[in-house]
């Protein structure tokens, strides 16, 4: 974006379906991909006559969310209706927080190049999800399975001046979730929604300019490109001198435009009022003592320590802090091998790659940390060059085997004795004449080939230094 | 006589002697109901006899409502059974599960037989709102048995059943007990269980019994009450053996008197039988003294903010997508919710659902709900400062006796008013009992309401007891109908 006459003031609503075993007013499973309509119950069907009961495992689990987002957590507990007539409600009110959120003025930083910045969270409230419509032609068949898992909101202040910010801050937020582990926090999936709030207003206004709401973006990535079109699209109306009209918006990801979905006028009364069959209640400040001892490291104080302790670049920190299972992935690999720096060079350099070209989790692959350990042992007591190590690392991701079980099985051990070398030195010697007389003339990249020639016809397996000093002492 | 006018705890000792089996009381009750249902209307469905006759036989010893023949409302929910709430829209729903109370009642033993007619989703005081029709008073086939739990009230009154179960958000259980000469409590809020009891307003509802004594009140209060998992508003306290309360002596008892209670707007003969029975509870030793709930006025107002709010959000689920009725008549989503809604739901409770929508809606909230929630605390305050004073507090049940079908039907406002003097203990979330009190000059019965402090229902259960020991309106029988 270049130079705007306009400041730009984002907010982001973020829904985060909890991974509780049970569903947040029910006893039926929070399981996905199983039949439709089979894990429901009268409570979650909303049946006449049954009535919800609170689930402690997601009020723990919200009170996690909130303290980790640093918020003020309310210590009364009380739920609200939010009255709405849609065919995936079943009761067509859906219980939520209204007055009196979980959580509220919380915050989380997030690093932009010009610096960190401070994006203040306004609420986290607990509430229950609907169910999911399919659409077939003429007809919708309703799958109640989501409904009545347990969802939590995460409302942002409208603090990111620009989709970049928002972006970042949706990266950042998932990192918390995600150590958090109270989610699978996918957005792909579902598990993890978000709903941006964007406005435009001159620079050096003082009040924020008319909000439109923009939903159905399925990537972060798609967050931000929606962002990013609203921008241009509110800018080019404001220069144009028309008003921006309040309404919500719905992203099309393949034409990359929002179309208007409804207006203001035509948007919801939730009517809410407190939800009577929920009786308001207080938590025990203890029960929150209890839940803030269970956090776990959190990205940023393991960035840091990370730093301190290991010695890693704050780029390298970042990256393998970001998620919880590389980091802790990292920090098994080096309490083996005590070798930071190489562990990270593997895990951000071939790891990732092979991750990215498999579009794989690293849990996902088999590989684990004591033999990433000893591999990187191999590697630094000459057992195994590192190019074999190279053709190594992606055999242990995919069968799991340790390093080595597959030098023997291979015979990939380094040839690290100068009798076994010796001879085919003096046959590439032979073979090489031109390269002799160049390398005598001066020509100190001969050498180079020379060596590249003996690696070739070991196989990769010559150590490459000894190799060096032995084709130096033979033509000096 | 048969054994279908005997109440429970004579039951049991004829069958505990051997004189009688629960078949020869249901033999009596069904052959009662198929003379009498033609004039009242009192049920909505009753169950195969044979097949209940042959449950029967495995009953009759044991627990304290062994064998005991029960009728519930038509808004409680027994597995597999038809739960209508008396509307078209739920004509055709059968719960996969049974109440809370109704399992109770089972473990208990009881023999749970039939359904009774009611007002529309409890929206009424005259049982005329049910689209099966009303159902009428057995003192006065033209007149309304009161509501909403009409036909439990009759049912009972009428000996069509020993115990009935009814439910309570402004007096549905006392006012139509008052009407028919029984005994009608709404227990504490939170003393009994609300699963499976179909909400009309879920702060203010509340099971209770319907019995023709208040010894079968005791009993099967004690059967129905506990605090229950399936429902967060259910209290966790002992449930106390309330038969154990029933004494003659009312002796260190303080009764208050609520002026509040005795205005203009009483029927004479109300306010008169209720007057003599305070001098026979100063007989009985209750000492007597008057108090004042002063916001008592604001109740009715009050009322009418809150439980139409909460009965706007409860009924958003009937829509046609579930369960219950669908009206074909439409060719999307949003025409088959008006159109299902309006087809299925009668005059009274479209009016309750737009007053609920209305006072909830945007920019509306505070002015009506916040407020009447705030006017709600101050009647609550009212009762605690009166049961500093007193244990137990005496008014008339209702304004008049039983008035005729069709009466108030086209006045809503007068019909709101028929609960101005039961709303107040929903509000309050207090216990309050109806016993009969007396008989007008013509012949309807009067009932009284005994109110008490939350969770001292053995406090009214007592002073009731010791009044229907020393008086004797509760044996008096309804006229013979059945020609």
């Amino acid at each position: 974006m270049n130079k705007m006459p306009y400041r730009i003031d984002i907010g982001l609503e973020v829904h985060l379906q909890l991974r509780t075993e049970t569903k947040v007013f029910c006893s039926c499973p929070v399981k996905f991909g199983a039949l439709p309509n089979t894990q429901t119950c009268p409570v979650c069907l909303g049946f006449p006559g049954s009535l919800p009961v609170l689930n402690e495992k997601a009020l723990e689990y919200a009170v996690k969310v909130a303290l980790a987002l640093n918020c003020t957590i309310e210590n009364k507990i009380k739920f609200d209706r939010k009255n709405y007539y849609y065919a995936d409600l079943p009761k067509n009110f859906q219980i939520s927080q209204f007055d009196m959120p979980i959580g509220r003025e919380g915050r989380i930083d997030i690093v932009m190049p010009e610096g960190r910045k401070k994006i203040r969270i306004k609420r986290v409230h607990l509430e229950e999800d609907a169910g999911k419509l399919i659409h077939k032609g003429a007809y919708s068949l309703i799958d109640y399975n989501r409904a009545g898992t347990p969802l939590l909101e995460i409302v942002s202040e409208p603090d990111m001046a620009s989709p970049q910010e928002a972006y970042e801050y949706l990266l950042i937020l998932k990192s918390i979730l995600a150590y958090l582990d109270v989610s699978d926090c996918n957005m792909e999936e579902g598990s993890l929604r978000c709903d941006a709030n964007i406005s435009l207003r001159p620079e050096g206004c003082d009040s924020l300019g008319t909000k439109n709401e923009i939903k159905n973006m399925n990537t972060f990535k798609g967050v931000k490109s929606a962002l990013e079109y609203e921008v241009t699209r509110q800018s080019v109306a404001l220069k144009e001198g028309s008003k921006i009209v309040q309404m919500t918006r719905l992203w099309d990801a393949d034409k990359r435009i929002t179309t208007a979905m409804r207006s203001k006028e035509e948007s919801h009364d939730y009517r809410y009022f407190p939800e009577p069959d929920l009786v308001p209640f207080t938590i025990a400040g203890t029960f929150v003592e209890r839940v803030r001892e269970s956090l776990p490291e959190l990205p940023e104080i393991r960035r840091m320590r990370f730093i301190k302790d290991f010695g890693l670049s704050t780029y390298e920190a970042e990256l393998l802090s970001r998620e919880r299972r590389t980091a802790d992935f990292f920090e098994e690999t080096q309490g083996l091998c005590r070798s930071p720096k190489a562990v990270a060079n593997w895990i951000m350099g071939d790891i990732s790659r092979i991750l990215n070209e498999r579009h794989m989790e690293l849990s996902e692959t088999k590989l684990a940390a004591v033999n990433l350990s000893d591999m990187i042992k191999l590697i630094e007591n000459g057992t195994i060059s590192s190019k074999i190590a190279k053709s190594l690392i992606e055999e242990m991701m995919e069968s799991g085997e340790a390093p080595g079980e597959i030098i023997s099985k291979k015979g990939l051990t380094q040839i690290s004795d100068e009798s076994a070398l010796e001879g085919i030195i003096d046959r590439v010697i032979k073979e090489n004449q031109k390269s002799v007389t160049d390398y005598k003339n001066g020509k100190k990249n001969a050498l180079g080939y020379m060596v590249g020639q003996v690696m070739k016809a070991t196989a990769g397996k010559a150590n490459p230094k000894l190799v060096n000093e032995l084709l130096h002492s033979k033509l000096s | 006589m048969g054994l279908n006018a005997l109440t429970a705890h004579e039951l049991k000792r004829l069958f505990n002697d051997g004189r009688a089996e629960p078949r020869d009381v249901l033999r009596d009750i069904y052959g009662r109901i198929e003379k009498a249902e033609g004039r009242l209307g009192s049920f909505t469905y009753k169950r195969d006899p044979d097949k209940i006759f042959s449950e029967a036989s495995d009953y009759g010893r044991g627990s304290m409502l062994s064998g005991i023949p029960c009728a519930i409302k038509d808004n409680i929910c027994r597995k597999g059974e038809p739960a209508t709430c008396a509307s078209k829209i739920l004509d055709t729903f059968k719960p996969p599960y049974s109440a809370t109370c109704v399992k109770k009642l089972e473990d208990a033993g009881a023999l749970i037989f039939g359904r009774l007619n009611m007002d529309e989703f409890a929206f009424g005081s005259s049982c005329e709102t049910s689209c099966y029709g009303p159902t009428r008073n057995p003192w006065d086939t033209t007149r309304s048995p009161g509501g909403s739990s009409g036909g439990s009230a009759a049912s009972v009154a009428a000996d069509e059943t020993i115990i009935a179960l009814g439910s309570d958000t402004g007096g549905s259980i006392r006012q139509p007990a008052a009407f028919t000469g029984v005994v009608g409590m709404k227990p504490t809020y939170g003393r009994v269980s609300r699963f499976g009891l179909i909400a009309f307003a879920s702060s203010l509802d509340q099971i209770g019994p319907i019995t023709k004594d208040v010894r079968d009140c005791a009993l099967t209060l004690k059967a129905i009450s506990g605090h229950d998992e399936m429902d967060s508003t259910s209290v966790d306290k002992p449930v106390p053996d309330y038969t154990q309360y029933l004494e003659k002596d009312l002796s260190g008892l303080r009764a208050g008197i609520p002026k509040e209670y005795f205005v203009s707007g009483v029927d004479r003969e109300v306010e008169k039988a209720v007057r003599s029975s305070i001098e026979i509870f100063k007989e009985l030793g209750a000492e007597i003294s008057e108090v004042s709930l002063p916001h008592t006025r604001y109740a009715v107002s009050t009322y009418y903010i809150i439980a139409p709010a909460e009965a706007s959000s409860n009924l958003a689920r009937f829509d046609g997508v579930q369960y219950g009725f669908r009206s074909e008549d439409c060719d999307n989503l949003q025409q088959m919710y008006v159109s299902t809604r309006s087809k299925g739901f009668g005059e009274e409770a479209k009016r309750r659902i737009m007053l609920g929508t209305y006072v909830l809606s945007s920019g509306y909230y505070d002015a009506y709900y916040l407020r009447a929630s705030k006017v709600r605390t101050k009647i609550r305050n009212d009762f605690k400062d009166a049961f500093e004073k007193c244990d137990f507090l005496i008014t008339p049940t209702s304004p008049t006796t039983a008035f005729r079908l069709g009466e108030k039907s086209g006045d809503p406002l007068s019909m709101y008013l028929a609960d101005i003097f039961t709303i107040p203990a929903n509000l309050a979330g207090i216990p309050a009992i109806s016993i009969p009190c007396g008989f007008s000059e013509a012949g309807l019965p009067i009932g009284m309401q005994l109110m008490s402090d939350a969770f001292r229902e053995d406090i009214i259960l007592k002073a009731a007891y010791a009044f229907e020991q020393a008086t004797d309106f509760h044996k008096r029988r309804c006229p013979d109908i059945t020609n």
